[in-house]
């Protein structure tokens, strides 16, 4: 025992001497740590799930069944049965298939917002932190407007401004959101970058300051952003899962959404919780899962948790 | 007066003549600060100019001034900075930009970060080939192994793949040298090159920039706090004290005889071998902060072991002596060095 820990010491040692990028570094760390395991595997079974959802749903989310549907009485849904699994929904649908499919849409949702959001902000951000004056006034006070009203609120605001909800103004909405947050945490990294030697040197050199900005600034100032986009994700998912639940979600009844789900299935919930209980949990797991995952990324990533 | 120094050395037109550079910092709620107060000197095509001083004395600044690569906001710049009779403070943003890497550029104190760290080295060195030789990728990497390779960093093939934390402090700054020469520049500017490194690689790179700027025939302006980097390389050395010039001279003389009683301090409070144990060190008592204004009398007056009444009084002008410029009421004789 002692001896296998004299070893282990001793490699670490050796590991420090020979120099290990910041990288590998986080990776190392991020193995070790439960917490960053216990979200790799709530994400990981999230990502697998929605991914393969269209195989693994047994049912179009849409189908009515009508041996489901002569069960349905005013004070009983029904429950498990041979063929379904999860038992049926408030109007015969088959729940598993709708719970398996909300993944895709979630993940679907949550990635496309959060990836808008994350180009609109580092446009904005590297605008602003790269060039200064009246460009980063301008940019930072609208980005301040943006953070002074609720994340929730904000997005509601701008899903409401659609004439007719769909799945395209949910994605906008929750994009907008993020946006604020993502531009103000490159713009700070980038103004750090202006001011560092080697910008000072490659300016000196007479590198163009498209390439200043591209090559020497952008790449040492992204990370803080790129973690943040992990944590990014949950919220953006909670949005719109939240936008969904107001009304303000994907309209289209072919697709199956865990918010809305969660909202229609509130009538029922002396009848039957479950309706109401998987969708709420699966919100939770999938936002829970993103920000382990996103925080023990940042603490891995911060050079000050070196060990 | 500087072209005489180098018309004495028989080089011949400056390449680079710096004409009453003064450069002032603006502070909030406060009086401005003056950083460079009238600095005047004149690089000639192949000579080593020294700029000697202590932290505060303006060096660093003065540099960065003639780079234009002081902040855009907070300070002004005044004065003329010719190169090829082309003032260089006048130049438009961009045709500065074509200029830096190309004709004059710049090695900095601290090698780590002075480059850039997510980017493998052979990618900084070949930008600057591209961006001022218009090469194309592969032949610049040719290039840039023959720079590496020039510079001494052994297995420069591989090398290029390097990244700077994998590099030893010598050898990043050795990179630093090869992307700073790589468009062969007729001036560069060497900002305390070796201050960051060890004294064992200390002579390595003095004697590597010596080399290079002999071979390529560019000027260099050295930058530094140490009299001993001078010593080996510089044929001209200006001492600066509080943003002006107070001595200049050829190195040997300046090295002999020095005759401004801040240059004797400065040489004197350098620790020797051959002195006798038990005698002490000397220091110049103060520091930058007890400067007076240069505008009511010498700045080093409240530090000076020779100050006398004038001193505080009268702004001393600058005078050539003997084929020195000196700026003091009250020098060192000439006899005692």
């Amino acid at each position: 025992m002692t001896t296998t820990w004299t070893q282990r010491r001793k490699a670490r040692i050796d590991d420090l001497a020979a120099g290990r990028s910041l990288g590998s570094e986080a990776w190392r760390r991020l193995r070790r740590d439960p917490v960053a395991i216990s979200g790799a595997v709530l994400v990981g079974l999230f990502v697998i799930v929605a991914v393969l959802a269209p195989m693994l749903a047994p049912h179009p989310a849409a189908q009515s069944f009508p041996e489901l549907q002569q069960d349905l009485r005013p004070g009983s849904i029904p429950g498990p049965r041979t063929g379904f699994p999860l038992g049926s929904d408030q109007l015969g649908r088959d729940f598993l298939s709708r719970m398996i499919l909300a993944a895709q849409q979630t993940l679907l949702v949550g990635v496309l917002a959060t990836l808008i959001g994350l180009a609109a902000g580092i446009v904005i951000g590297a605008v602003a932190g790269a060039f200064g004056g009246w460009a980063d006034t301008v940019l930072m006070r609208v980005t301040d407007v943006l953070l002074s009203v609720p994340s929730l609120l904000l997005a509601v605001s701008i899903a409401a401004l659609a004439a007719r909800p769909s799945q395209t103004t949910v994605i906008i909405a929750v994009s907008i959101v993020s946006v604020p947050i993502f531009a103000r945490l490159l713009r700070g990294s980038m103004l750090a970058q202006r001011e560092s030697d080697h910008v000072v040197a490659a300016t000196a050199l007479g590198v163009r300051r498209r390439a200043v900005v591209l090559r020497h600034m952008l790449p040492n100032a992204i990370g803080p952003v790129i973690v943040q986009a992990t944590l990014t994700l949950a919220t953006s998912i909670l949005d719109a899962a939240a936008l969904s639940f107001l009304g303000l979600g994907d309209a289209d009844p072919a697709r199956a959404e865990w918010g809305l789900m969660l909202a229609q299935a509130q009538a029922y919930l002396d009848v039957r919780p479950a309706l109401a209980v998987y969708p709420a949990v699966a919100i939770i797991a999938v936002a829970l899962g993103f920000t382990l995952l996103g925080e023990s990324l940042r603490e891995a990533l911060d050079p000050k948790g070196r060990r | 007066m500087s072209a005489a120094a180098g018309a004495e050395r028989g080089i011949g037109a400056p390449l680079l003549e710096v004409r009453d550079l003064r450069v002032t910092f603006a502070r909030r709620g406060g009086p401005d600060t003056v950083a460079v107060d009238g600095v005047d000197f004149a690089v000639a095509p192949g000579e080593i100019v020294g700029l000697v001083g202590e932290s505060g004395c303006g060096k660093s600044v003065t540099s960065l001034a003639i780079m234009r690569l002081l902040p855009e906001r907070g300070n002004r710049v005044a004065g003329e900075v010719r190169m090829d009779g082309i003032d260089l403070l006048g130049l438009s943003d961009a045709a500065m930009r074509e200029r830096r890497g190309r004709d004059l550029s710049m090695v900095f104190q601290d090698p780590l970060s002075s480059l850039n760290p997510v980017v493998p080295i052979g990618v900084q060195v070949t930008e600057v080939l591209r961006r001022h030789r218009g090469m194309r990728k592969e032949p610049a990497r040719r290039e840039a192994a023959e720079l590496l390779d020039r510079v001494g960093i052994p297995d420069p093939r591989r090398r290029l793949g390097s990244y700077p934390h994998q590099l030893s402090g010598g050898m990043r700054q050795r990179a630093l040298i090869a992307i700073a020469l790589a468009c062969r520049p007729r001036l560069l500017i060497a900002d305390e090159p070796t201050t960051a490194l060890d004294v064992t690689i200390q002579a390595q790179i003095l004697g590597l920039l010596a080399e290079l700027v002999a071979e390529t025939g560019a000027a260099l302006i050295m930058i530094t706090h140490d009299l001993g980097v001078v010593a080996g390389l510089c044929d001209t050395v200006n001492v600066l004290y509080g943003g002006r010039i107070v001595e200049r001279s050829q190195r040997h003389r300046l090295f002999a005889t020095p005759r401004h009683p801040y240059t004797h301090g400065l040489l004197s409070s350098i620790p020797r071998l051959d002195s006798a144990p038990g005698e002490e060190l000397v220091a110049i008592p103060g520091s930058v902060n007890d400067n007076l204004p240069w505008a009511h009398g010498c700045a080093f007056a409240p530090r000076c072991p020779r100050a006398m009444e004038a001193c505080e009084q009268r702004t001393p002008a600058p005078e050539e002596i003997g084929g020195r410029l000196l700026r003091c009421h009250n020098p060192v004789p000439a006899s005692a060095g």
